[in-house]
């Protein structure tokens, strides 16, 4: 909790819910993203269409959902269908956003949740790749959402999981992945960043509350561009905070 | 390969092949193989398969094998058959399985057998806990010797070749990656028009398990919910112990063909089991034990306080009718949904 009221979880959920979209539909994974997805309901996009990996689509998300699996990801809902259908919505062009994160990033978004260290002698083994790479791969545009540290935001990551803009423009198609697909915005507890548009390196787009451009450039391992002007975040709004609070997530499992 | 089929490939134009994962096939792409094993041991005669947890992993789990277990470790998972194997493998002395990693509290509970030595890795972990951690402690120490990876569609449709009987699929994802270097995935020039296109290789079980909503004594099952991958991993299997809440009579499957997900020639067991996912939770029928998972959480970060509890809910306990005793039944009553939902 900082002195404002709020924690730095609750600003980053109600920066993500802010992009998301009225009428589209999102991959949505475990934590943040379903608190984010299930206040945008709330508030400014009561037909977001959430989509879990494991088939359930469309839901009202009344109650937090603590799996990809759980019966909450189509309560209410307007499918329940299986992981192939969900994954091959998303490769025909069907899925607007995913919602990502991952221990490591670099400049292009390229995301690595899969290892720490060599991945045939890990120092540390993390969860691994899930959705992820598919959510990267396929969707037209992903929103990351990390916590902004020097030890994450590196040059090199250890290993790539999911595919952000690879080594540069035309890389993704070169590999093979989808046309116009690839990372859209990164969200932190310190900013907002998008990616250039000619050379996809990450560029500081905006400040949260209190944050200052120098001080995101000196929590980013690799060299950051930084638009010709800033936008300012809003602080969580009471409504925000009173809604995360008593009704999304009562039980205090991320906030 | 012959002679003969070497000019033929020689004689046409050859696919290019742009990329290649460096990693061995952890378990063969033998669909000649599957065949036949239907043909020989898959009755289509209407076959009473009911039978208990003990009598069916006593019958068809064997050391050696690679084992698939549908859905996550805390949703509609076949826990009761998950804790009868954990329960085998140290009785019957078993060390040497591979399995596919889409799972979460059931693989968490097999690492601490120690018998895992390779996994199809896609995601291992406690979802909203985070970290596995006997996973990580059986990883980071190389007791699971071979880790490959995938993304969670790619191990789905891996099933979804070998249940259409065929030998791989072509697919969007995994290229440019890490993941697609440590798989044994390829990507080739498409050839039907321009690009490129991964494949990923059909991946049968030796021994698939699945919880079901409700099953026949034949092995018809209907899933209430999300349908997970059962459908794709049920026809992936060779062997098939299917765990359902409740059996009911051929008629209820007959009102409704539609809802059957996985017909009844596909299966090898019928094991009624109910709350066989506790302490995960059922679709429509009751909830996760919050409490008795984050407890195993906790403890789990100590390899020691890990084993108690494998001591206390597993090995001490002789069936899933005395582990609903411990549980409390009191307390499964707790866990039911009510009307409301």
């Amino acid at each position: 909790m900082t002195e404002n009221g709020y924690s730095p979880n609750e600003l980053l959920i109600c920066v993500a819910s802010r992009l998301m979209e009225d009428g589209t539909t999102a991959f949505i994974g475990t934590g943040i993203p379903m608190l984010a997805a299930s206040l945008a309901q709330r508030q400014h996009a009561p037909d977001l269409m959430p989509i879990f990996e494991f088939g359930g689509m469309g839901a009202r998300l009344e109650r937090l959902p603590l799996a990809v699996g759980d019966m909450w990801t189509f309560h209410r809902g307007l499918i329940a269908a299986g992981i192939c259908d969900a994954m091959e919505f998303a490769q025909l062009g069907f899925v607007d956003y995913g919602f990502l994160g991952g221990a490591q990033i670099d400049a292009y978004g390229n995301l690595n949740s899969t290892v720490i260290g060599e991945q045939k002698h890990p120092k540390v083994r993390l969860p691994g790749s899930g959705g992820a790479n598919d959510v990267g791969s396929c969707c037209w545009n992903t929103i990351i959402l990390m916590q902004h540290s020097k030890r994450r935001f590196l040059e090199k990551i250890d290993f790539l999981t999911t595919p952000g803009y690879l080594t540069g423009p035309g890389a993704r198609e070169q590999a093979g992945l989808p046309a116009n697909t690839g990372p859209y915005r990164v969200v932190t507890n310190l900013a907002t960043l998008d990616f250039h548009p000619e050379s996809k390196r990450m560029r500081l787009i905006g400040l949260n509350p209190g944050v200052t451009k120098d001080q995101v450039i000196e929590e980013t391992g690799f060299e950051l561009l930084v638009a010709d002007s800033l936008a300012q975040n809003a602080p969580p709004s009471a409504e925000e905070l009173r809604l995360l609070r008593d009704e999304i997530d009562k039980d205090r499992f991320y906030i | 390969m012959t002679q003969d089929d070497a000019t033929q490939i020689g004689a046409m134009d050859a696919l290019r092949v742009f990329d290649r994962g460096e990693y061995d096939l952890l378990q063969p792409v033998d669909i000649e193989g599957l065949r036949a094993h239907n043909r020989a041991n898959k009755s289509k005669a209407l076959v009473d398969k009911r039978m208990t947890e003990k009598e069916a992993v006593s019958r068809f789990f064997e050391d050696g094998q690679y084992l698939g277990i549908e859905l996550y470790g805390t949703v509609r998972c076949p826990m009761s058959v998950v804790r009868e194997v954990i329960r085998q493998i140290r009785d019957r002395n078993i060390t040497n399985l591979r399995i596919c990693g889409q799972g979460c509290f059931e693989q968490e509970l097999l690492a601490n057998t120690g018998a895992i030595k390779g996994s199809d890795w896609t995601y291992t972990g406690l979802e909203v806990y985070g970290i596995s951690p006997s996973w990580r402690r059986a990883v980071e120490s190389g007791a699971v010797e071979r880790v490959c990876e995938w993304s969670n569609a790619a191990i789905a449709w891996r099933f979804k070749a070998a249940g259409m009987g065929v030998p791989f699929l072509p697919v969007q994802v995994m290229q440019g990656t890490d993941t697609l270097r440590c798989s044994s995935a390829m990507v080739i020039e498409n050839p039907y028009g321009a690009g490129k296109v991964a494949l990923v290789p059909a991946l049968i079980v030796d021994l698939g398990l699945i919880h079901v909503s409700r099953a026949d004594k034949y092995g018809n099952c209907q899933i209430d919910g999300i349908s997970g991958f059962a459908r794709e991993m049920s026809r992936a299997s060779k062997r098939l112990i299917v765990s359902a809440e409740e059996i009911v009579d051929t008629d209820v499957i007959r009102e409704h063909p539609d809802r059957t997900q996985i017909p009844y020639f596909l299966v090898d067991a019928v094991v009624e089991a109910p709350f066989g996912s506790h302490p995960g939770e059922m679709a429509g029928a009751y909830v996760r034990d919050e409490p008795h998972i984050k407890s195993y959480y906790q403890d789990a970060q100590d390899a020691e306080k890990a084993q108690t509890y494998m001591e206390k809910w597993i090995y001490a306990v002789p069936d899933h009718e005395q582990y609903l005793d411990l549980v409390g039944r009191d307390h499964l009553e707790s866990l039911r949904l009510g009307r409301d939902v």
